[in-house]
C-alpha cells in the first residue's frame, strides 16, 4: 500500500518538498496568467508538513475511510493544494499546467467534484471551519480516529461565520479538529493590522476554549512540535497560529501586497526559480 | 403541520441511525420528543444559521442524513451562500426545513415573513423545493424526504392548517397533484393556497366555470408536462401562492407557458411587490393581500369578465 503517511522526520526531504511545491505554484501561475501567488507561497511549508509528514492518507485510495481530512478553507490558495496533490500522487503532475484554463479540473478555486483528493469545494471565505467541524462531529460520533485539518487565512477570520464555528467546536469538544491559521498578516487590500486587526489572536482563540499553538509557519521543527503536542484524547479543538510571510521563498514577492493576486511574468518566474533552486 | 412532520421524523430517526436534526435555536417544545428519543442526533447549534449549514454539509459528507430547521428568512436568507456552496453545489443529502411560509408569523412583523423563499431556493442549482398543502402531506414528506438523497427545501406552515385531503394522498416529488378536473380554467396552487382554492370550485361552478385544480406542491423540479397539458386544455390559467408574485410558483408557471407559446390568459395571484406596513394574524394579512378564498374568487371572475 503506497501510504503517503510518510512519517519521516527528514527535514531535508520536507524542505525539498516545500521548495518543489513553490516551484510548481510559480510555474502554474506563470502559465495560467492569473491566480493567488502570495497566499499560496505562505502556506507551502504547512501543506508540506501535512501532506508529507502528519496526515494519514492514501493517494492511491483517496476515499480510504480512515483517512484524515484536509479542508482548504482559504480556497484561493488552490495552486498550492493542486501542487500538493500532484506531488503526493493524487493527480498527474502534467495536469498542473492546465490551471485555470478552459475545461480544466484545476479551477480557480478547488472543486471536490473535479479532482481526487479534494475533500470540500471552497473559494468563499468563512465556510471551511464549519464544514470541518461537521466532519469532526460525525467522526467523533462514529468513534473514528481520523483528524480534520482546516487551513484558514487570516483575512477570513474577519468572517463572522468562522467564529460561529469556533464556538461550536469548543462547545462540542471536537478534539480532532485542528485549525491552522496562515497568519501572513496581509489580506487582499492591505495589512491585517490596518484592515481588521486580529491581535491578540492567540488570546482570542484561548478565550473561545481552544488549545492554541503559536509557531513559525516556515519552521518544520516548530510545526512538528505543534502537531506532536496535540493529544489524541483532547476534548478541546486545537488551533495552530502559523506566523508566515506572504510570498515566502521569493525575495521580491515577500511581504508585498502586490503579489496577493498577481502571477509572475516569464522573467519574474525565471528569477524566482533561481532563488528556489538554491 | 410541523408537529406532524417532526413526529414522523422522530420515528424514522429511531430506526435509522443516520438522521441528524439541527436547529438554530428555534422550535421550543417542538423538538422535545425528538430530543428525548434521539438526544445523540439532535444538535442545537445556537443562533448561528450559517454555521448550521456548514455543520450539516460536513455531517452529510460523512454519510449522515441531515435536517436543518429554522424560521424561513433566517434559514434561507441568512445562510443562503452556505446553502449554495456547502450543500447545493456539493449536491448533498441535506434537508432544509423552513417554517413559517407566507404570513405564518404575521404578528412578528416583516423580519419573520417567509415570502421570497420559493424564488430564492428555486433559482439555486441542485436545490429541490417542496411545499406540503396539509398535515397529511407533511407527514408523508417525513418519510419521502428521508429517502431523497439530495438537497431539499421544505416549506412548512406552523399549525392549524385545514385539511385538503380526506384520505392519504399519493405525494410524489416533482408530480403535481390534480385535485379536481374541469375544462375552463386551471388553477395551480401551492401550500395553504391549495385549501383556499378548493373553497372556490363550487362558487365558480355555479357561474358555469369548471375548474381544474392542481396542488403544485413541488416548485422544483417543476412538473412542466402537467403545465403544458393544462395549457392545451384550458383557456385560463391562474397561479395562487402566499409568496411574492416575483419568482415563485407564478413565475415558474409563466416561464413554462411562455416557452410553450400559450395562447390563453394567465394571471398570477400572490403577494404584490409593494407591502403594506401592517402586522396582523395570518388570516388578517391574507385578507389585506387578497389571498382569502373570496378574494381569490373575485380576482378570477374579474379576469374572466374582462374578456
Amino acid at each position: 500500500m503506497n501510504e503517503a503517511t510518510a512519517l519521516t522526520k527528514d527535514l531535508n526531504l520536507l524542505c525539498q518538498h516545500a521548495k518543489a511545491l513553490r516551484r510548481e505554484i510559480l510555474k502554474m501561475l506563470t502559465e495560467s496568467g492569473s491566480g493567488h501567488t502570495g497566499g499560496s507561497l505562505s502556506a507551502a511549508d504547512i501543506l508540506a508538513a501535512l501532506y508529507f509528514y502528519k496526515m494519514r492518507h492514501r493517494p492511491n485510495d483517496p476515499l480510504w475511510r480512515e483517512r484524515d481530512r484536509f479542508v482548504l478553507s482559504k480556497g484561493h490558495a488552490a495552486p498550492l493544494l493542486y501542487a500538493a496533490l500532484a506531488l503526493a500522487g493524487y493527480i498527474d503532475r502534467g495536469l498542473l499546467k492546465t490551471l485555470r484554463s478552459i475545461d480544466s479540473p484545476l479551477q480557480g478555486h478547488p472543486s471536490s467534484k473535479m479532482l481526487r483528493g479534494i475533500e470540500v469545494s471552497t473559494g468563499s471565505l468563512g465556510h471551511g471551519l464549519s464544514v470541518g467541524a461537521g466532519m469532526a462531529f460525525a467522526l467523533k460520533k462514529d468513534r473514528k480516529k481520523s483528524k480534520v485539518y482546516v487551513l484558514l487565512s487570516d483575512g477570513e477570520l474577519n468572517e463572522g461565520s468562522t467564529w460561529e464555528a469556533v464556538m461550536f467546536a469548543s462547545q462540542h469538544k471536537l478534539g480532532d479538529l485542528i485549525a491552522i491559521v496562515d497568519y501572513n498578516k496581509m489580506q487582499a487590500m492591505g495589512s491585517t493590522f490596518d484592515t481588521i486587526d486580529l491581535d491578540p489572536l492567540p488570546d482570542k482563540w484561548l478565550s473561545f476554549g481552544w488549545n492554541v499553538k503559536e509557531v513559525n509557519g516556515h519552521d518544520f521543527n516548530e510545526l512538528f512540535k505543534a502537531f506532536g503536542s496535540i493529544s489524541s484524547n483532547s476534548n478541546k479543538p486545537t488551533v495552530i497560529i502559523a506566523h508566515t510571510i506572504k510570498g515566502k521563498g521569493v525575495s521580491f514577492m515577500e511581504n508585498k501586497l502586490l503579489w496577493h493576486y498577481r502571477p509572475p511574468d516569464e522573467n519574474e518566474y525565471r528569477t524566482a526559480l533561481r532563488e528556489l533552486s538554491k | 403541520m410541523r408537529n406532524a412532520f417532526f413526529q414522523d421524523l422522530k420515528n424514522i430517526a429511531l430506526t435509522h441511525k443516520d438522521v441528524y436534526l439541527l436547529t438554530a435555536n428555534l422550535g421550543f417544545k417542538l423538538f422535545d420528543d425528538f430530543r428525548a428519543a434521539c438526544p445523540e442526533y439532535f444538535i442545537d447549534v445556537g443562533v448561528a444559521e450559517a454555521n448550521m449549514i456548514g455543520i450539516a454539509s460536513g455531517l452529510s459528507q460523512m454519510g449522515k442524513n441531515v435536517y436543518c430547521y429554522s424560521i424561513i428568512p433566517f434559514l434561507v436568507m441568512r445562510a443562503y451562500e452556505q446553502i449554495r456552496v456547502d450543500v447545493a453545489y456539493h449536491n448533498l443529502n441535506v434537508k432544509l426545513i423552513g417554517v413559517g411560509g407566507g404570513f405564518t408569523y404575521g404578528l412578528e412583523g416583516f423580519t419573520h415573513y417567509g415570502i421570497e423563499d420559493l424564488s430564492l431556493m428555486r433559482s439555486m442549482p441542485n436545490m429541490n423545493v417542496v411545499v406540503p398543502a396539509d398535515i397529511k402531506e407533511a407527514k408523508q414528506l417525513a418519510g419521502i424526504s428521508y429517502d431523497f438523497p439530495y438537497p431539499l427545501y421544505i416549506r412548512l406552515g406552523r399549525s392549524g392548517e385545514p385539511p385538503v385531503h380526506s384520505e392519504m394522498p399519493k405525494f410524489r416529488i416533482g408530480k403535481g397533484m390534480i385535485l379536481s378536473e374541469g375544462k375552463d380554467i386551471a388553477i395551480f396552487a401551492v401550500g395553504n393556497m391549495v385549501y383556499q382554492s378548493q373553497q372556490i370550485i363550487k362558487s365558480l361552478g355555479k357561474r358555469g366555470i369548471s375548474v381544474t385544480l392542481i396542488n403544485m406542491h413541488t416548485i422544483k423540479p417543476l412538473d412542466v408536462k402537467l403545465i403544458r397539458e393544462c395549457a392545451s386544455a384550458h383557456k385560463y390559467i391562474f397561479t395562487v401562492e402566499e409568496h411574492t408574485v416575483n419568482g415563485g410558483l407564478g413565475s415558474a408557471v409563466a416561464e413554462t407557458l411562455a416557452e410553450y407559446s400559450f395562447k390563453g390568459k394567465f394571471q398570477r395571484i400572490g403577494i404584490p411587490e409593494k407591502l403594506k406596513q401592517v402586522i396582523g394574524t395570518p388570516d388578517f394579512l391574507r385578507k389585506q393581500y387578497g389571498l382569502t378564498s373570496n378574494k381569490i374568487l373575485d380576482k378570477i371572475i374579474k379576469k374572466i369578465e374582462k374578456d
